[in-house]
């Protein structure tokens, strides 16, 4: 069922621009052409009773309790896919319009389960209304008569059950999982009285095509689709609008609650990143918030061998801030530093490379977007002039052709892969770019016109391919070009591309992609009308990615796709705030709004504010941290709800780092594998804990509402101040508003951000000031931030990580849907049910030549060190190409990959390792020596936990 | 700071800039990119190695670390 707080007007709203003008009712009303009498009714405060039709998906007409009269017209039509017109009279009620509606309900009724009172869904179930609504008294069949009271409910998924008892077969749920998600699992099997939703073929749920998103449970108006968490706890007494914590897609969600207990979490239909859609990971998976591994008591410990000792707030604070002081005496200002989270909000982001800038006093502040789109910053910036993706979401409703390129939107960003379908469905074309065939690339009724299966670590190959033929074949908008770009720039790139090295044959034997597919695709993407592109970090983690990035700018650029609706360059963000931790300066070499610290107006302003000196040497980026760390140059680290150990490539080395330093401080809700190795570790707060703001992949701020106290007593953004205090500088803010206050006044493209604007617009994207009060959709419209956009050189060079003999197959690294990064989270969710390990996806040729069989244990051994994981053979692999996952640590996905990294910026080059598989029958030393580590620190917490209680 | 790792990865940079054919933005791009990115401890490191010979630093990222002795970013 949908949420209480929704309104539905039973149709979904109409684009037209004409409007038409009928009464309803008496009542004049005015609506867009093409809008249902339904729907025109609702907006006039109508309710016209109905069951079959949902504003979420196009009506069907089944139900006929719709029904109205028109003026002037026979018969009784359909409110519901019946299109207003100009000067008709339509009446919603009469004693005849009563009579039918009844006869409707009567017939519902009578094969329905009279069990309201114990009924999941009281309160909340449109039949139940209905029945009250057309005054429903008696049922003259009976009750007696053939029903389905007897049928089997399917409880195999972990979150919702399906009664076939109670459906009233309104394929409600049906056209949700087409037009809303596009997975198309549901059928209406049988017919006449013997139809019934069917997940598949004769299969249950689970093991159906179906991804759990509950865009049919929502659209579902019995209790036939209920969420296992009200059936459990009944329903929600109040509702609070937020935002998910998981992806860059940023949906908004009701936390429905009763007292500070989540009930379900339902999107929000006004939520403009989602528009009332989520999958499993936003809308069922925030149990872990109350997971008992939750850590609520600040701890500390002299060495990492120490049990853990549980102390006050005050007392763990005042450890943190002498033994860093003490370090910085003794080694010196830039001994220290932080790394702020993507997972956390604006606001705390913000606050935590203030305190390494104005209270640490050095550059030493990174975030975890250094290892994924890091690349994009420093590509979008060189050639565009901002560190930011060009469009809104809703854009790609306009692209006629869309390139993804190194992304796998499905698995990786959902919601936004559900719009990108359905534009796909209305005839948009497709090309994909990427080693494997993601579900992207063939999946119902979506069929990628090109996929351009490239060898991993041969993505600029390709992308001057494509720009080769556009050049070389007349396909430059050379008008776009005269008066947008750089002249100079764009006529050294169109010399360099245009050069026989870069054509699709002579590059084909480096990518493995036929020249004349790469050929077609350029043609498709310059001349197929309004081309969009859509990234993700199979362009990003590499040794070249931000020559990637320029390239795809270029791309754009060269054929005028930039600057206007339906086009544009577009990186898909991993998490929820990588975008806004960036924003927020989190980089060694950037204040917030991106101006590098060796600006002396920018430092000067920051300066005031804080009151301090600033220092405009640009500080160390997480993988010079670490080498810093070995070198014993660095000694203090400040790690806030980020896992580094198990998520930055070469484990080993990052362990070596962390068992060097003298002091680890790690702010997390869990006991994560850096903290394994922390000597403070002061407890996090959930999304659901705090107030604060995410910005999503489209730059849209929205905001984060607390639901629940937070369990450890503080917010993390009062953790950071309260490690300030105690390091002796006056940090006071009572809100995180007063924080976003203090950032838009530093801030020209924040300079119109406000918690009053975002209550009154619901979300906002940046750059918001005076120029664009309510935000910017699109960027780049009349010319490009930096001016003129500027066109760089992308000569393609070979990746050192090279097979060899020893080391013959290239492996490639990605997550999948029910599973998020390094599965802090989702691992303490029943998610599990979808993925509860990581394994090592093989072609069957490789397979067979190594013996190896569908779920043997398997040794990959790389360079960098080995680790076993379990083999899945499949199709979807190129020939010399292995894939894996790296959401459980004891996978060990990053003891393999190398501390190979993208030269601008270091972000690391997960995506191509070259190893080697064999058959093997136990684990690999180093995960049984994990596995020895972590069980006696998990001992170590939890004799701290013991000694607590007695 | 691992000598080898500062020499490859100032080899990327070059190798980013080398598709430039003048070679005095070339120089100065690989340059800036240094100046602008690379904290101190990494820069002293890499000039004192380009001191002792600069042995592997291609001709490129060697010129711009000479134009580098003065690490103001520009
Ligand atoms: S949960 Fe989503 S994917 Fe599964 S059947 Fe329902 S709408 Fe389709
Ligand atoms: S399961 Fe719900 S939405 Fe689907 S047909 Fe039955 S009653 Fe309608
Ligand atoms: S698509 Fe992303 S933001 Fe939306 S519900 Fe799923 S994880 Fe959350
Ligand atoms: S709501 Fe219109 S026919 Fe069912």
């Amino acid at each position: 069922m949908q949420s209480r707080h929704d309104h539905d007007f039973g149709t979904p709203a109409s684009p037209s621009t004409e409007s038409v003008t009928l009464t309803i009712d008496g009542m004049t009303v005015t609506v867009p052409a093409g809008t249902s009498i339904m729907r025109a009714a609702a907006g006039a405060g109508v309710m016209v009773p109905k069951l079959c039709a949902t504003d979420s998906v196009d009506p069907f007409g089944s139900c006929r309790l719709c029904l109205v009269e028109i003026e002037g017209r026979r018969g009784f039509p359909a409110s519901c896919t019946t299109p207003c017109e100009g000067g008709l009279q339509v009446r919603t009620q009469s004693s005849k319009l009563a009579e039918l509606r009844k006869g409707v309900m009567e017939l519902y009724i009578s094969d329905h389960p009279l069990d309201c009172l114990t009924c999941a869904t009281n309160g909340n179930c449109e039949l139940q209304d209905m029945a009250g609504t057309v005054g429903l008294r008696e049922v003259r069949y009976g009750y007696e008569g053939l029903n389905h009271l007897g049928s089997q409910k399917d409880e195999s998924n972990p979150y919702f059950t399906y009664d076939p008892s109670k459906c009233i077969v309104c394929s409600r749920c049906v056209r949700a999982c087409e037009e809303v998600q596009g997975t198309f699992a549901l059928t209406i099997d049988g017919r006449g009285f013997e139809s019934r939703v069917a997940a598949g073929a004769n299969e249950n749920f689970l093991d159906s095509e179906c991804v759990s998103c509950g865009a049919c449970v929502q659209a579902c108006p019995t209790a036939t689709l209920a969420e296992k968490s009200i059936i459990q706890m009944g329903q929600p007494d109040h509702s609070v609008v937020t935002t998910c914590a998981y992806c860059g897609v940023g949906c908004s969600f009701h936390a429905e609650m009763q007292g500070d207990r989540v009930v379900r979490m339902v999107p929000w239909k006004d939520g403009k990143a989602n528009h009332g859609h989520s999958c499993v990971k936003g809308r069922f998976a925030w149990g872990y918030a109350t997971h008992p591994d939750r850590i609520t008591k600040p701890m500390i410990r002299e060495r990492i061998t120490d049990p853990w000792q549980e102390v006050s707030w005050d007392e763990a604070l005042q450890y943190a801030a002498r033994r860093f002081k003490a370090i910085q005496e003794q080694h010196g200002r830039e001994s220290i530093g932080g790394i702020t989270s993507s997972r956390c909000t604006n606001e705390e982001t913000y606050l935590v490379q203030k305190l390494v800038r104005a209270v640490f006093n050095n550059n030493n502040v990174d975030t975890c977007a250094r290892v994924c789109h890091s690349p994009t910053g420093y590509g979008l910036k060189y050639t565009l002039g901002e560190s930011a993706g060009t469009q809104d979401f809703d854009s790609v409703l306009e692209s006629d052709v869309i390139m993804v390129i190194g992304a796998n939107p499905t698995d990786g960003h959902p919601v936004f892969a559900s719009l990108m379908k359905k534009r796909l469905r209305q005839g948009a074309r497709l090309i994909v770019v990427d080693p494997r065939q993601t579900d992207i690339v063939r999946s119902a009724h979506v069929e990628a016109q090109h996929h351009l299966k490239l060898r991993p670590g041969t993505n600029v190959a390709i992308v001057n391919a494509l720009a080769h033929v556009i050049v070389t074949e007349g396909l430059v908008d050379e008008a776009f070009v005269a008066e947008r770009c750089e002249p100079a720039s764009f006529d050294k790139w169109r010399a360099f591309v245009a050069r026989e090295n870069n054509s699709p044959e002579a590059l084909e034997a480096i990518t493995g992609v036929p020249a004349d597919e790469v050929r077609q695709a350029a043609r498709l993407f310059a001349t197929g009308g309004n081309a969009a592109i859509y990234y993700g970090l199979g362009v990003t983690e590499h040794a070249q990615g931000s020559t990637t990035v320029i390239g795809i700018a270029n791309l754009a650029m060269a054929t005028g796709n930039i600057g206007r609706r339906g086009v544009g360059v577009n990186p898909l963000r991993g998490q929820n705030n990588v975008q806004g931790s960036c924003d927020m300066g989190s980089f060694p070499h950037e204040l917030p709004g991106y101006r590098h610290v060796s600006d002396d107006t920018a430092r000067a302003l920051f300066g005031k504010e804080w009151g301090v000196t600033l220092q405009e040497e640009p500080g160390l980026r997480i993988p010079n941290m670490f080498e810093a760390a070995l070198d014993g140059s660095f000694k203090g680290l400040y790690v806030e709800g980020e896992d580094i150990v198990q998520s930055d490539p070469n484990t080993q080395h990052v362990i070596a780092a962390m068992e060097s330093l003298e002091c680890l401080v790690v702010q997390d809700i869990f006991l994560n594998e850096t903290a394994m190795y922390a000597h403070v570790f002061l407890p996090g707060s959930s999304f659901l804990e705090k107030d604060g703001t995410f910005t999503n992949a489209e730059r849209r701020i929205s905001r984060v509402r607390k639901v629940m106290p937070p369990l450890a007593g503080k917010a993390d953004w009062e953790v950071t101040q309260a490690l300030a205090q105690a390091m002796g500088y006056d940090m006071n803010y009572q809100h995180p508003s007063e924080i976003m206050d203090e950032i838009a006044r530093l801030t020209p493209t924040f300079h119109g951000v406000s918690y009053d604007k975002l209550e009154r617009l619901g979300s906002v994207q940046w750059p918001c000031n005076d120029e664009a009060p309510e935000g910017t959709p699109t960027m780049h419209i009349d010319e490009f931030v930096r001016g003129k956009g500027y066109f760089g050189l992308t000569e393609y060079v070979p990746t050192d990580e090279k097979v060899t003999r020893k080391f013959p197959l290239l492996l490639t690294t990605g997550r999948i849907l029910s599973q998020y990064n390094v599965g802090a989270q989702t691992r303490r969710t029943a998610n599990n049910a979808w993925h509860s390990e990581d394994r090592i996806e093989i072609h069957p040729h490789d397979a067979e030549e190594r013996g190896i069989a569908d779920g043997d244990w398997v040794g990959i051994t790389s360079r960098a060190g080995q680790t076993v994981l379990r083999a899945t053979v499949s199709q979807r692999m190129q020939p010399g190409v292995v894939y894996t996952t790296f959401h459980f640590p004891e996978s060990g996905a990053n003891v393999i990959t190398t501390d190979n990294s993208d030269w601008a910026t270091n972000c690391p080059e997960y995506k191509v390792t070259a190893v080697q598989l064999t058959r093997v029958s136990q684990p690999s030393e180093w995960q049984a020596n994990y596995k020895r580590f972590a069980s006696q620190q998990i001992g170590l917490l939890k004799a701290a936990e013991a000694r607590a209680k007695v | 700071m691992h000598i080898e790792n500062l020499v490859h990865m100032l080899n990327q940079i070059e190798a980013f800039f080398a598709a430039e054919e003048d070679r005095d933005v070339a120089i100065e791009g690989i340059r800036n990119h240094v100046a602008r990115f690379w904290e101190k401890r990494m820069r002293d490191r890499i000039l004192a190695h380009l001191a002792a010979g600069g042995e592997g630093i291609g001709p490129l990222a060697r010129a711009a670390l000479e134009h580098l002795a003065q690490p103001k970013v520009a």
